[in-house]
């Protein structure tokens, strides 16, 4: 039988009870909604992005603990990150979720740090959809504003 | 009488199901139900020794199966008491049923300047459809809202139905469990001269039905939650109203004549009937018919009125002001489905849990958005019952909730 400490690792719990960077950015910064119809889950990041470095991130909305953790995480790993290595971070990450094959193209010493322990998640594959929907969101905010 | 549910679980192979080496506790009805080897035998007992294409052939065999078809038809007509089985069309499922229903009687009826009426607490089925057709024809929709305590606010309901030509409501709500008036909707309606069209999904497989008593123009539900297959639902309408409509979807088996400028359609209900039916899944549908008949609707009343009672009970002991249940709390009005919120635990969070102790429920928006956004819940975690639920399943999602207070 599998396990569900697995799934809900202490670091993903507390980063759901006491999410990072939760909150919103005023304009410029730019704000993506993204949305899980599914089960209704909603999210909203808020970029600060400039000279290629995203300078401020926050994130508000609600959803499960999986997809509030990772979007938590998210935001504290890619906060001060040049855009090529918030990409690179995403791909990883999308990787780990077994969503895109490894390409060799994600340089090597990119660490994910606690974001690993959603691994768990892997083996509740409609919970994927939880823990991507921040990453996503922040993907498509980066295409936005580098446009 | 009461239902020997244990006898009953016996009818259903999937109820002795072992997960991970425990057994399963399957509260999840209300999406669909599980079916008895009656229905599971008269499918395969009709492939593998009676079946045969319908209506198109001569043969012996493709009259014997037009017969065992038409004599499902036959049961349902009775089943919801028709006036006639030509009343009876078979569909995909209760979504096709309600488009059907919009986009044939819709839009030979409905354009500008005229009004339909919905309720606050439909599945999206009954919406979209009519979203769809009023987006090209510019009707307006009008929406009978709720009162504090779940049930439909009837207060303004003259009023809404003034110029209205239908209301279309559920007769059970699949997230609330409350059970609407169907009767009085349908007087109402006809009092304003407006047609009723009644969503009856949720309440077609757990309670009798009687559309003559009911009062209803149309009624739409699906055979997956009523003990039989997928892949066929009904829409029964009044024989006058089908007689009027247009045909929905075109091709063989709905024509009586086809020439190179036009058609002309075949007698009720073929003409709304287009293409090879779901043959197989009809005769497991009649097959259900049968066993719900055998069983009793009445005493599956009853149980699901104890067992709503049992769950009431054991929740609210064990969680008190922990679980908010969003629903009546009269058990005479309100099937057994349960929604609720848990704590603050978001309920993807509750039914992952659940899972992991063979408690399967359902966390979502249930397919009815707007109505969630009205009782101010994104999400809630449902458990619904059927005829085959006991106190063990019910015994088993309480201490499964322990499990999520120890997580969360
Ligand atoms: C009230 C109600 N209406 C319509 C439907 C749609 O039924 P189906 O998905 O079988 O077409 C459902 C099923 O979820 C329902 O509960």
């Amino acid at each position: 039988m599998s396990n569900l400490e697995d799934l809900y690792r202490e670091v993903i719990l507390d980063h759901y009870r006491s999410p990072r960077n939760k909150g919103e950015l005023p304009p410029p910064a730019t704000c993506t909604e993204g949305a899980n119809p599914l089960c209704g889950d909603e999210i909203k990041i808020f970029l600060d992005v400039a000279d290629g470095v995203v300078r401020d991130v926050r994130f508000s909305g609600h959803g499960c603990s999986i997809s509030q953790a990772s979007a938590s995480m998210m935001t504290a790993i890619v906060k001060g990150k040049p855009l090529t290595d918030v990409r690179a971070v995403a791909k990883r990450f999308k990787q780990l979720m077994t969503i895109e094959e490894d390409d060799g193209t994600t340089p090597t010493d990119i660490r994910l740090g606690d974001i690993e322990a959603l691994q768990g998640v892997v083996k509740y594959p409609v919970r994927i959809k939880c823990a991507v929907l921040g990453w996503n969101t922040l993907l498509e905010g980066l295409d936005s504003t580098s446009t | 009488m009461t239902l020997d549910v244990a006898a009953l679980r016996d009818e259903f192979p999937m109820l002795s199901r072992r997960v991970g080496g425990k057994p399963i506790h399957y509260l999840d009805s209300a999406n669909s139900s599980h079916k008895p080897n009656c229905v599971i035998d008269a499918m395969s007992t009709f492939m593998r020794e009676a079946y045969s294409p319908i209506g198109r052939s001569s043969y012996a065999l493709a009259s014997e199966a037009s017969n065992a078809y038409e004599g499902a038809r036959s049961k349902v007509a009775g089943f919801i008491n028709a006036y006639s089985p030509c009343e009876v069309v078979f569909t995909k499922n209760a979504t096709e049923s309600l488009n059907l229903a919009a986009q044939s009687w819709g839009r030979a009826n409905l354009g500008k300047g005229d009004a339909i009426v919905l309720t606050h607490m439909e599945h999206h089925a009954n919406i979209v459809p009519w979203q769809m057709l009023a987006k090209e024809k510019g009707f307006e929709i009008r929406w009978v809202p709720l009162t504090p305590d779940f049930q439909l606010d009837l207060s303004s309901l003259d009023q809404l139905l003034r110029g209205a030509k239908a209301i279309s409501f559920t007769s059970m709500s699949n997230v609330l469990g409350t059970i609407n008036p169907t009767r009085e909707l349908c007087e109402a309606a006809h009092a304003a001269g407006a047609i009723a069209i009644v969503d009856g999904c949720q309440s077609v497989p757990h309670m009798t039905t009687d559309v003559r008593a009911m009062g209803a123009d149309m009624l739409a539900f699906s055979s997956h939650k009523m003990c039989g297959p997928t892949g066929v639902g009904v829409l029964w309408a009044r024989e006058a109203l089908l007689d009027a409509m247009p045909p929905f979807l075109g091709g063989g088996g709905m024509i009586s004549e086809v020439r190179l400028d036009d058609f002309t359609c075949a007698e009720l209900p073929n003409k709304f009937e287009a293409g090879t039916p779901p043959i197989v899944e009809v005769i497991g549908l009649g097959a259900a018919v049968d066993f719900l008949n055998r069983v009793g609707m009445t005493e599956i009343r009853r149980h699901e009125i104890e067992m709503t009672n049992y769950a009431y009970r054991a929740l609210t002991a064990r969680y008190g002001d922990a679980i908010t249940i969003h629903g009546p709390t009269n058990p005479e009005l309100r099937g057994a489905t349960f929604s609720f919120a848990f704590r603050d635990v978001h309920p993807h969070d509750v039914s992952q849990v659940l899972d992991q102790h063979n408690v399967y429920v359902r966390a979502g928006h249930h397919c009815a958005k707007p109505l969630m956004r009205i009782i101010g819940a994104n999400a809630t975690a449902r458990a619904s019952m059927y005829l085959y639920s006991n106190e063990a399943d019910v015994d088993a999602l309480v201490d499964a909730l322990d499990d999520v207070s120890s997580i969360f």
